[in-house]
């Protein structure tokens, strides 16, 4: 069975080095995030992921879900107990407000955490992630009366969320949805349709399920300008708030899939179901947006876990697994043969695979502390710049950490060779699962056509100017103060001038034919991948270096220099290659008739 | 009755602890510590004893470096009530925290103190021992079952032959054996009270107490590599070779 230890150590240096969270600490909900908190949380909770969580990983893989003829789903066997002991021990609460029941604590250390339980168990960690979305939507578009009847025992964990938007005839183009939603003399409302792939949409883990589900109402556009918002649970909740009769929303069956076995993909049959609108008519896809933007960085965080957890396998095989000698001569003769981390090309897999993991970590925890930030800072340019900077990194997150992660499982099973194929030590499942978090909440095709279509040009490039002047800053800041940081920031300084060049190419060719965008929007994302990634190891090296020189370097920081010059050597010079692919343009990729394919 | 735990600040379990370079101790620079395994199952049998109703507070007592305080907010939120720390500058040996402890009690008089029964660093296993002798309370050992009744105590102690079950009269000294309990985890809302609950902070001069050492460490050194081993081609020349290396006669 495969192994995980919570990565604490590299946590706490991002969070106290790198972000230097201590500087927040008048914010709100950071006054309670000391030190020493920080610490005792992610310890302890890393300890209970590792110990509790990951050890229902492979089984649950390998059991998966069942549904039953009278339509209720049962989770694998060890999930029911390590969700209770979850809900427990308090951790659904941490970053909630104190007020629904929460702990309080800043979204920055959630997001730290949940990378802990992805690792841990992705397909678990969807039944609390998906719920931490729900109560983000109904908080925000909710009326008070719905915030208090539904939030709590939410926060809590003993009801969980779910997200339905996604039918048989539409996933990406939600305008298409035929969901209807007939009013009723009570206020509320009466749905009727089939929902399609919905995560955690019937299980056996919570006392009641708190569906969010998007609808049509009477004569409503047929757009996405005729979208509403409905919250339909599974149970009705009574006067003293405690679930009553059965709603008319049933599981017709699960999806039989690739991977994440253990969370229960569920087709959702609304027959009649009583619902209950969220905000205002037709303008339900604003508050799901709340919801999507929470789960689109916390797609990205499951890249992250799953990259974490193979390359921990992959290294402890490496430094174990006997095969050969090393090129330059016997490592150990004494023994029969030399550990294949001997091997630069196995060296090279588990560099790639640490480089995006530290590098990723440390950008999904600067965005998380931006969203914090956009909500929080007292100064409202902060305010301003914070939300422009989380728009622009959600879609760049969200694609290329997954495609990182799923990378990174590839590489970690390739270390294993054969061994990495079969079932029995757990890379193959990584594998599996990672693939999906591609694919969900906007494929990265989608994603990275969010970016180039929307974020690049909203407020007129706003965002994009703070994100590369933030960038221009610190190269010309780093390179200044010399040292190994320096040499990272020259290459750095490279690849920015080259994602500067796209964007100009973009600009002045997009607007006359969009499909210049189109064809050039997944390399953009990628060299906006290198660029934000490679910001991260900048800052991770002028911070080991200036730990350093504080406090006396030891093998961590050390290997935070080396693996910023890997990714500045291995990795940042691919932004030119990607450059020279968007200026290739549209034409090749269109010139084929369909009926050629 | 009050249940006083003492614990100890320790490296980690899961490391694999290095020698310095010059041979002078254990390496813990950069070195995760956490609160000795023993510790952590008396902290966990006294919270127990405290929601059976067996005792009504759980005080836990570190002596040790300032950074002791990370270990004993640690049994804060797990459940215990309060804490004190009694800083100490130097390395302790089990004596002089057993003088310590010994003022402790006179001061708090609990009922019960729970000690792990060695710290994974030294594994001296003398402390519990020492401190019965020095308050003249009952002691029971090894404990991997505590039973409270009345004004007695049941301890099942693992001894080599199999189990042992002694009854001591209140109060009385325990020391915890690995098989006592499986200790919680502590949960997000008791960590964030943890921070509120109160811990003293005292020095051995408080209590009277001097703790330089009376032990002198001349060096500390890793245990020998274990060399190649050779193969032989029968078993004649297996008898020779073990009679060459002085084991066979």
């Amino acid at each position: 069975m495969p192994s995980y230890a919570a990565p604490v150590r590299d946590t706490k240096f991002i969070l106290d080095q790198v972000l230097e969270i201590g500087r927040y600490a008048n914010l709100p909900g950071f006054e309670a995030a000391t030190p020493d908190t920080i610490d005792a949380v992610l310890e302890e909770g890393g300890r209970f992921v590792s110990e509790v969580i990951a050890p229902t990983n492979q089984p649950g893989d390998q059991e998966g879900c069942t549904r039953h003829p009278d339509g209720s789903v049962t989770t694998p066997a060890s999930y029911k107990d390590a969700y209770r002991q979850f809900v427990e021990g308090g951790w659904a609460t941490l970053a909630q407000p104190v007020d629904v029941g929460g702990q309080g604590l800043p979204h920055v250390l959630a997001m730290a955490f949940q990378e802990y339980l992805n690792s841990a168990n992705m397909a678990f960690a969807m039944y609390p992630g998906l719920t931490t979305g729900a109560i983000a939507a109904i908080t925000a578009a909710g009326s008070d009366e719905q915030v208090a009847r539904y939030v709590p025992p939410m926060v809590e964990g003993r009801w969980t969320g779910t997200m339905n938007l996604t039918e048989p005839q539409c996933g990406t183009d939600l305008g298409m949805i035929r969901t209807r939603a007939e009013p009723a003399a009570d206020g509320s409302y009466r749905l009727t349709g089939t929902k399609i792939f919905i995560s955690s949409g019937e299980h056996d883990l919570a006392e009641n399920i708190v569906h969010l589900v998007l609808a049509k109402t009477p004569g409503a556009p047929d757009s996405v300008k005729g979208i509403s918002l409905f919250i339909v649970p599974k149970f009705l909740v009574d006067g003293d708030g405690s679930p009553g009769a059965r709603n008319g929303v049933t599981c017709g069956s699960i999806e039989h899939k690739m991977g994440i076995h253990g969370n229960s993909t569920c087709v959702m049959n609304y027959d009649d179901a009583v619902g209950y609108m969220v905000g205002e008519e037709n303008k339900g896809l604003a508050g799901m947006f709340v919801m999507m933007n929470a789960a689109r960085l916390g797609v990205g965080l499951q890249g992250l876990g799953i990259g974490e957890v193979a390359y921990q396998n992959a290294a402890a095989y490496a430094k174990d697994r006997r095969q050969g000698r090393a090129l330059t001569g016997p490592a150990e003769p004494a023994a029969r043969a030399d550990p294949i981390i001997v091997h630069p090309d196995v060296r090279r897999m588990l560099m790639e695979g640490r480089a995006y993991n530290e590098g990723l970590r440390a950008l999904i925890l600067w965005v998380a502390l931006l969203g914090d930030l956009s909500a929080k800072a007292p100064d409202e340019a902060e305010r301003l710049e914070a939300d422009d900077l989380v728009g622009l990194l959600t879609p760049v997150i969200k694609a290329y950490a997954t495609d990182k992660g799923f990378l990174v499982a590839n590489l970690a099973q390739q270390v294993l060779g054969g061994h990495g194929y079969v079932r029995e030590w757990g890379l193959e499942q990584f594998v599996r699962d990672a693939r999906i978090a591609q694919i969900y909440e906007g494929t990265n095709g989608v994603q990275a056509m969010d970016l180039v279509g929307r974020k690049l040009a909203s407020h007129g490039g706003r965002a994009l100017q703070s994100f590369l002047g933030i960038v221009a800053r610190e190269v010309g800041e780093a390179r200044a103060a010399g040292g190994e940081a320096a040499e990272v920031a020259e290459r750095l300084g490279k690849a920015l001038a080259e994602l500067q060049a796209a964007t100009l190419w973009l600009m002045a060719n997009a607007m006359r034919d969009p499909n210049q965008a189109g064809a050039g929007a997944y390399p953009y994302m990628e060299v906006m991948g290198i660029v934000s990634v490679g910001l991260m190891w900048l800052r991770m090296s002028v911070a080991a270096q200036r730990v350093a020189a504080e406090g006396g370097e030891d093998a961590f920081l050390r290997a935070k220099l080396i693996t910023a010059r890997f990714f500045a050597e291995r990795m940042m010079p691919d932004a030119a290659a990607l450059r020279a692919k968007i200026e290739g343009g549209a034409e090749a990729i269109m010139a084929l008739p369909a009926e050629a394919f | 009755m009050k249940v006083l735990v003492p614990v100890k600040r320790v490296i980690d379990y899961n490391v694999k602890p290095r020698v310095k370079a010059d041979g002078t101790g254990v390496d813990l620079l950069n070195v995760k510590m956490s609160m000795n395994p023993f510790d952590e199952i008396a902290v966990e049998e006294a919270i127990r004893l405290k929601e059976k109703g067996a005792a009504t507070e759980v005080i836990v007592v570190s002596i040790g470096e300032p950074k002791a305080q990370e270990t004993l907010r640690t049994a804060l939120a797990m459940g215990a009530d309060r804490a004190i720390l009694v800083a100490a500058a130097q390395e302790v040996e089990p004596l002089g925290v057993a003088k310590v402890l010994a003022a402790i009690v006179g001061e708090e008089q609990p009922g019960l103190v729970i000690l792990g029964k060695q710290a994974i660093d030294d594994d001296s296993n003398q402390t519990g021992q020492m401190l019965a002798a020095l308050t003249g309370r009952p002691q029971g050992t090894f404990a991997s079952k505590i039973e409270v009744s009345g004004d007695a105590v049941e301890v099942t102690r693992e001894v080599d032959g199999g189990l042992e079950t002694v009854r001591l009269s209140l109060p009385a000294i325990v020391t915890t054996d690995l098989r006592l309990n499986e200790p919680r985890y502590a949960s997000l809302p008791n960590i964030m009270k943890a921070k509120s609950k109160p811990l003293a902070q005292k020095t051995a001069a408080d209590y009277g107490v001097d703790l330089s050492p009376r032990l002198r460490t001349v060096q500390v050194a890793e245990p020998s590599k274990r060399q190649a081993g050779v193969k032989v081609g029968s078993v004649d020349e297996l008898i020779d070779r073990l009679r060459d290396l002085g084991v066979a006669a």
